[in-house]
Formats: C-alpha cells, sequence, structure tokens
C-alpha cells in the first residue's frame, strides 16, 4: 500500500493523521532531456563551438568543457518565451550568414582567430543594436528576465548568446569549481582577507 | 471520541505557532498543532541543502510554466528552482486583489520560519507609545517593559546574533557574538558616525543565524554557507523545526496534524468561550472536530483574520472578534525597496571569506530624538557591502580569454541598503472575505484592499535621500539613489488585521493577546500588532507569543478561562 493511503486510512480511523508522510517540499527537479528541448544534437554542439569563442580554455576549461550547449537548449526551451525563443533560433542561423559573409566559410570551419574576430564584430553590432533601441544591461542579467504574454523588444541575438554562455558555464561545475572560488562549506566568515591579483573570485 | 480532546490547540506551525506549541507544551497541556500543509522533518527533508546551481536543470531560473503557475510569486524573487514547492500553490489557494497585494505565503509544517530572512530587531519604547501621543489609530495596551523580559526569554533559546550598541533606539538583548560588518562596512561606519555626529549608526544585522553552538540543541553554529532558505542541515538558523518543533515534541505532549486546514472556531455563545476546532483534510477532505479549553491563532496574519472571519458567524455576521469594527482592518507591511549604491574605491586589495547570511543593520534616525520631520515614524537600512561578480559582465572587454579571466576576478567593491519604512494602520487598509471566489477545498479567499498613503509617500524620499547622503558622507564614489515599484504585501511582514487595544469597540484583542469576545482564544502573531514598527516584526511575534502562553496557562489554572 502507498504510503500516502495509509495515511488517509490512520486518518479516517481515528482522525489524527501521523507525522511523516511523503514530503513534496522542496521539490527536487529532473534533468531535462534533450529531446524534450527544441534543439538537436548538431545544434548543441554548434553551441558549444559558439561558446568556447566567448568563454575560451585558458589554464581553466572553457565554455564547451562545461558543455554549456546542453544546458543553453534548456534554458532557451523553458525559460524563453516564443519570440526570444526565435531570436536566438534565427541567430544561430545569422552566425554562419555573417561567417559566410566575412570569410566565405561556415562558422564551424573558420579557425579559432577568425571566430574571435567574427564575434568581436558581432559583439560591436550587438552593442549598437541594442543601444539604438534603448535595451541595456542584458548581459549582467538574468536569462529569465522576460515573461510570456509581455510585449518588449528582443535584443541582439549575439547579446543572448553572450549572456546565456556566462551564465551557463560560471553557474556550471566546471566553472564554478575550476575557473571560480567554490567552497561548499565555508565555515567561517573574514570580511577583511587579503587580496592579491589573480586570485580568484567567489562562486555564488 | 477521546483523542480528539486537547488542553490547547495550536493553529498554524510558523514562526509564532512553534513557539506556542512550545511554550504549552512545556507547562504540561496536551497539545494538538494543525498545519494546513504538508510535513516536512528537519534535515531529511531538506532535499536542495547540498545542492549547488549546477544540480538545478534550469540552474535555479524560474521556467516560463512556473512564472504562469505563480503569477504573484514571480513579481519577486522567491520564484526559483531551489525553493521550488516551498510556497502556497496559488491555484489552489487563490485570493482576491481588489489592488495589487503581493502575498508571499508558505504553507507547510514550519510555515515561513523555513523562508524567512531571520533578522530580529527589539521594538523600542517609542514605538509602543507613538500612536497615543500622535493620535493615531488607538494605543497599545503594553508598554515595552511588558515585553522587555520576553524579548530577553525567546532571544536565548531562538539564539540571535548581534552586537550591543547601547541604542535607545534599537534595544539589546541577549546576544550571541555579531557577525562582523566586512572592512568597507566599518569604514563607512566610522565615517558616518563622525560626520552626523554620532546621529547616525551602522551596526552588524542582528540575525537568528547563530554564531554559537547549542549543543543541548542540537545544534552547530553558522557555517556560512549562505543557503538558508533550502533549510540549515546545522539548525543554525531559527526556525519551527531547528528549534521550538524538538523543544515541544521532547515534552511527548505535542500531537502534529499536517494536512490541516483549520476552517473554524467552534464557539459557544452562552460561555462565551471557543470549544475547538473544525478541520477540513487537505488530502481527503474529510472533516474533523477538536475540542479544548485553549486556543492559539498563530496561522499568520491573514489567515489568523481569516479564520476568526470564518467562525461564530452564527452570533456576529462579520466573524469572532468582528464586533469591534476592526477585524481585517488596519492593515500594516514594510514599505520599501528605496535607497542608494554606490562603489567603495580603494579597496582592491580586500577581498572577503565566507557568504556571511546576513548584513549591516541602520537603524532608525528620523523623527528620533530632536530631529523632525513632515511626516511621522521612522525607517531603517539593510545594506551590505561586497565585491562583483562575474554577473556583472563587462561590455568593453567583448569576447573572449580576456572576459573570462576579468569575470573569474572579483569586481570592484560596492556598496548598496534598502530603506524599510514604518506604514501607518489605516482603517480603509482592509482585508475581507470573498464568498464568490473559493479555493481549491470550496472555502471562501480573502480580498485585499491595502495601500500606502500620504504619511508613506512622504517618507519614500528621505528613504532615498538619506541614503544617498549617507553614502557620499562615507566618501563613497558614484552614488545612485533607486526607488523601485513597491506594492503592499512585498515586505513580506503582514500585520496589523485583528490588533490589539485597551478597548473592545475599536480592538479584536486584549493587552494578552485574547479575543475580547472569546478570553480562550488568543492570537498571537502579526494580526495583534496595532502599530508596525519599522523593524523586522518576527522577534515581536515570538516574545508576544510566550508572554500569552504564560499568561493563558496561568489563567487556565486559576480557572478563569
Ligand atoms: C523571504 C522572506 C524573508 C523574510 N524575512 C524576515 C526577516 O528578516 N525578519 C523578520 O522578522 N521576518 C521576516 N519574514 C517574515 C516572517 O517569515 C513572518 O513574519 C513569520 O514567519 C510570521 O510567522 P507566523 O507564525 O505568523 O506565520 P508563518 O510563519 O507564515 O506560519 C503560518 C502557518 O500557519 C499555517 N496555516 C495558515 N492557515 C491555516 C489554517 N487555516 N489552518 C491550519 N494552518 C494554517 C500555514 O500553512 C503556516 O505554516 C520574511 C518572510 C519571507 C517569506
Ligand atoms: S548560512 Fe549558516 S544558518 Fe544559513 S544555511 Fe548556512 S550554516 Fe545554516
Amino acid at each position: 500500500m502507498h504510503r500516502r493511503e495509509l495515511l488517509k486510512l490512520i486518518a479516517s480511523a481515528t482522525g489524527v493523521a501521523m507525522v511523516g508522510g511523503d514530503a513534496l517540499a522542496y521539490t527536487l527537479r529532473d534533468p531535462v532531456p534533450l529531446s524534450e528541448t527544441l534543439f538537436n544534437k548538431t545544434d548543441v554542439a554548434f553551441i558549444n563551438e559558439a561558446s568556447e569563442v566567448i568563454v575560451p580554455a585558458t589554464d581553466t576549461p572553457g565554455a564547451k568543457a562545461a558543455n554549456v550547449g546542453a544546458t543553453i537548449a534548456v534554458i532557451v526551451t523553458d525559460c524563453y518565451p516564443p519570440a526570444l525563443q526565435k531570436t536566438f533560433r534565427e541567430g544561430l542561423t545569422a552566425i554562419n550568414t555573417a561567417s559566410q559573409k566575412q570569410f566565405g566559410e561556415a562558422f564551424i570551419s573558420l579557425s579559432k582567430e577568425q571566430r574571435l574576430t567574427l564575434f568581436n564584430k558581432l559583439d560591436s553590432e550587438a552593442t549598437a543594436y541594442n543601444t539604438a533601441r534603448g535595451i541595456y544591461g542584458i548581459e549582467s542579467s538574468k536569462p529569465s528576465r522576460w515573461e510570456a504574454g509581455t510585449t518588449f523588444t528582443p535584443p541582439h541575438y549575439f547579446t543572448l548568446l553572450k549572456q546565456l554562455t556566462l551564465f551557463s558555464f560560471f553557474t556550471s561545475e566546471t566553472g564554478a569549481t575550476k575557473t571560480l572560488r567554490y567552497v561548499p562549506v565555508p565555515g567561517y566568515y573574514d570580511g577583511d582577507l587579503d587580496y592579491k591579483e589573480g586570485d580568484k573570485a567567489w562562486a555564488t | 471520541m477521546a483523542t480528539n480532546d486537547y488542553d490547547a490547540i495550536v493553529v498554524g506551525s510558523g514562526i509564532s505557532g512553534g513557539w506556542a506549541a512550545k511554550e504549552l507544551t512545556e507547562k504540561g497541556l496536551k497539545v494538538l498543532m494543525l498545519e494546513r500543509g504538508q510535513n516536512i522533518e528537519h534535515i531529511k527533508d531538506y532535499k536542495n541543502a547540498h545542492k549547488e546551481a549546477w544540480d538545478y536543470p534550469h540552474r535555479d531560473l524560474p521556467t516560463q510554466e512556473m512564472k504562469d503557475n505563480y503569477p504573484v510569486l514571480k513579481r519577486d524573487y522567491p520564484l526559483n528552482e531551489s525553493t521550488f514547492g516551498m510556497w502556497a500553490n496559488e491555484k489552489d489557494n487563490p485570493y482576491v486583489e481588489k489592488k495589487r497585494f503581493d502575498w508571499y505565503r508558505g504553507y507547510h509544517v514550519g510555515g515561513r520560519s523555513l523562508l524567512w530572512g531571520r533578522q530580529s530587531y527589539r521594538l523600542n519604547k517609542a514605538d509602543f507609545e507613538a500612536n497615543s501621543k500622535e493620535g493615531i489609530a488607538v494605543d497599545w495596551p503594553i508598554r515595552y517593559e511588558d515585553v522587555a523580559p520576553w524579548y530577553d526569554y525567546v532571544e536565548k533559546f531562538a539564539g540571535i546574533s548581534g552586537s550591543r550598541d547601547g541604542l535607545d533606539v534599537l534595544p539589546d538583548g541577549q546576544f550571541q557574538p555579531p557577525m562582523p560588518l566586512n572592512i568597507v562596512e566599518k569604514d563607512v561606519a566610522a565615517r558616518v558616525k563622525k560626520a552626523f555626529k554620532g546621529a547616525r549608526h551602522i551596526i552588524p544585522g542582528r540575525t537568528s543565524n547563530m554564531t554559537e553552538a547549542k549543543p543541548d540543541e542540537g545544534r552547530v553554529n553558522c557555517q556560512y554557507r549562505a543557503k538558508c532558505w533550502l533549510g540549515c542541515p546545522f539548525g543554525a538558523y531559527f526556525s519551527t523545526q531547528s528549534s521550538t518543533l524538538p523543544a515541544a515534541m521532547k515534552t511527548g505532549n505535542l500531537t502534529l496534524r499536517p494536512f490541516s486546514i483549520v476552517k473554524e472556531i467552534l464557539y459557544d455563545k452562552d460561555k462565551k468561550r471557543a470549544v475547538g476546532v473544525e478541520v477540513i483534510d487537505a488530502e481527503t477532505n474529510e472533516t474533523y472536530v477538536f475540542k479544548s479549553r485553549l486556543v492559539f491563532v498563530n496561522a499568520s496574519a491573514f489567515n489568523s483574520a481569516w479564520l476568526l472571519m470564518n467562525s461564530a458567524t452564527d452570533v456576529w455576521e462579520g466573524g469572532l472578534g468582528s464586533s469591534s469594527g476592526e477585524l481585517g482592518h488596519n492593515v500594516m507591511d514594510h514599505h520599501f525597496r528605496v535607497g542608494a549604491y554606490a562603489d567603495a574605491e580603494g579597496y582592491d586589495d580586500k577581498y572577503h571569506y565566507g557568504r556571511r547570511p546576513t548584513g549591516f543593520y541602520v537603524p532608525r534616525f528620523r523623527n528620533w530624538g530632536t530631529d523632525k520631520r513632515d511626516y511621522v515614524r521612522g525607517f531603517g537600512y539593510q545594506g551590505s557591502a561586497s565585491r562583483q561578480g562575474w554577473r556583472r559582465g563587462v561590455a568593453e572587454l567583448g569576447v573572449g580569454a580576456d572576459l573570462k579571466d576579468a569575470l573569474s576576478s572579483p569586481g570592484p567593491w560596492q556598496i548598496g541598503m534598502t530603506a524599510f519604512g514604518e506604514m501607518l494602520p489605516y482603517h480603509e487598509n482592509r482585508i475581507y472575505l470573498d464568498k464568490n471566489v473559493t479555493d481549491k477545498w470550496g472555502l471562501p479567499v480573502l480580498a485585499m484592499d491595502v495601500a500606502i498613503g500620504e504619511n508613506e509617500i512622504k517618507m519614500r524620499k528621505d528613504m532615498q535621500q538619506d541614503a544617498v547622503e549617507m553614502f557620499e558622507a562615507a566618501g563613497m564614489t558614484n552614488v545612485r539613489g533607486f526607488e523601485s515599484d513597491y506594492a503592499p504585501g512585498m515586505g513580506i511582514h503582514e500585520m496589523g488585521t485583528a490588533r490589539m487595544g485597551r478597548d473592545p469597540k475599536s480592538s479584536v484583542l486584549n493587552a494578552h493577546n485574547q479575543v475580547w469576545d472569546a478570553p480562550n482564544v488568543f492570537v498571537t502573531d502579526g494580526a495583534c500588532m496595532t502599530s508596525g514598527s519599522c523593524v523586522n516584526p518576527s522577534l515581536t511575534y515570538m516574545a508576544l507569543t510566550a508572554r500569552a502562553a504564560d499568561f493563558a496557562v496561568s489563567e487556565l489554572k486559576k480557572g478563569n478561562l
């Protein structure tokens, strides 16, 4: 017999339920499989390659190693309203178009240097595009700030990619533990700690 | 049925209900605590306590579906993956917004004691006298001195850390050592003190995060993870689960019944006493009656008023306590979301270790001492200084290794603070039953009709200006004042719906939190507040609950109830 039914039975017999039961509090959310997103494996691989240009591997792992593509697929599917999903999707195509235009090749075929050149250009374009429309501060805000049903002007697709990459990277285990300072149980607080250049920031 | 008879019934298991259960059981009463939501066991059920951002599929962001299902919660920060399931289900538990009202509820054992911000301050002497002196609403029937010993009592047990500052405006208490200010906050505190000649203070936040262990209660001191609202595996902050519930359980006198929606207090009009309560089982929809000699109503300010409104309606159409004409009226919250932030330059060689679950506090200074404004009462600030993290983004760096390196290092120090202002008790600010709308169990729901008034609007100017002025005086740069929109309820400090007073004609409760019309019914949560002060209120609910429980038991023994 299920515990809940057992509880009901006890409750109806005495009016007093036992303390306990299967608490549904702090709902545990299952990982979202790729098949439930708007993206396929090729998309995720592409996003990983693109994100790696924004946050490359240096002496610590980069966006690809953190598999930010998979996280971005889930966030765009579940946390974005349709208008932004469209902007983001079209952006993936637009990256290739821009790549063809500048280098005559698809993005995936570009060298590291070419990718960086292309993305720095897209980044400047994005800033100009957003400024012209009075859209500010997206990079440092949360990817979920938009609501379904509200009207808004979507920012440049590249800004979305950049924000999603930074967010997904720094909240990933790789980003938080290898690139940032991560201590699960600090144990004490010191508000006057000496800092030298190069020391890492705390993961939040 | 014999098992349905108790000495006392406590409605609700949150901050105030937990205290009622502890005090009454420790004094030997057989107590039934009724809680409308599910049980959550200490530690065992804190399922996300050890999770990190990467363990959540959406990295703790709310999804569009969550936003659709929680149209109120999504208006502010509480809607996220890590605390999902800990907020009252808005589809099952609707309410009516005559005017916008943001109601953040936790319906489960422990109530909002598991989710609260833990800031714990005493009201001061003037708080209890202000209504009378200024001719506003009604006078509190008690004074600071009546509550002071009970503040002592609850602080010791709950475990509050804080500094002793010797300020009349914010009385000291039985504190554990404070959580320290960081280097920037300390310097700013010293400069503010000097610039305002000792009239303004920046002190460590007084918080129910313990800096010393309580081995006898099985509680460890805080480990500086700042994940309090996921439940603390160390029992290091005050919650029903970590503190009052185990004490009550230890007596062997407590029965806790989750999934029990108390829908009515049963009233004997001849004896003028409550005789028990009627409960709907939230899971089975069956109805039960439980009898008792005492009823403590601790369902949180609005739900306690709701319960009174649904009780003894055959005697008073507006419910138990409505003979005063004040039941559901005088709603208060603390208005906030206004303040300032600034850059703190010159601290690039300093950082911090650990995640401190509190910040600094600025006690009220307006309309205090010789200060006189064009409004009454005042406000305090809560804030902190810290170095920015990766979320700051750095637009100038474009993309690539430089951007990554920059964001992997701490950014500049920033300091910010938000004011919490006192809201006056206006009779026209009220909640009432809307019988046309019902919840999942067919019960009528509350309608909210609350707005801030002139006094608050004037105060908000100072709340911003003074913050700017203080940061400027402390040599901060790039000082920016802010005001984001505030809707009543966002302060999550609902108060006043069954106020205490000296006259049954203008108050619902007397000086001992007894309902005038039913002396064996005690309401000791935020509903009882006659005025709101500007400090976070929950410590006061704890003190008033312990005080009322002591009185109730002595009256019971004397045969007066
Ligand atoms: C995010 C957040 C931050 C906060 N920060 C602070 C802070 O820093 N300092 C501070 O002082 N306060 C703070 N608060 C407010 C604080 O949580 C409340 O003041 C406090 O919990 C109120 O205690 P209570 O016992 O009245 O109600 P609650 O703790 O809300 O408990 C009420 C209980 O009653 C139950 N209940 C309701 N109706 C019924 C019914 N009909 N039958 C049976 N059971 C019922 C509910 O399910 C709930 O468990 C904060 C709150 C939140 C949400
Ligand atoms: S910060 Fe302290 S009180 Fe909060 S969860 Fe961590 S250890 Fe517990």
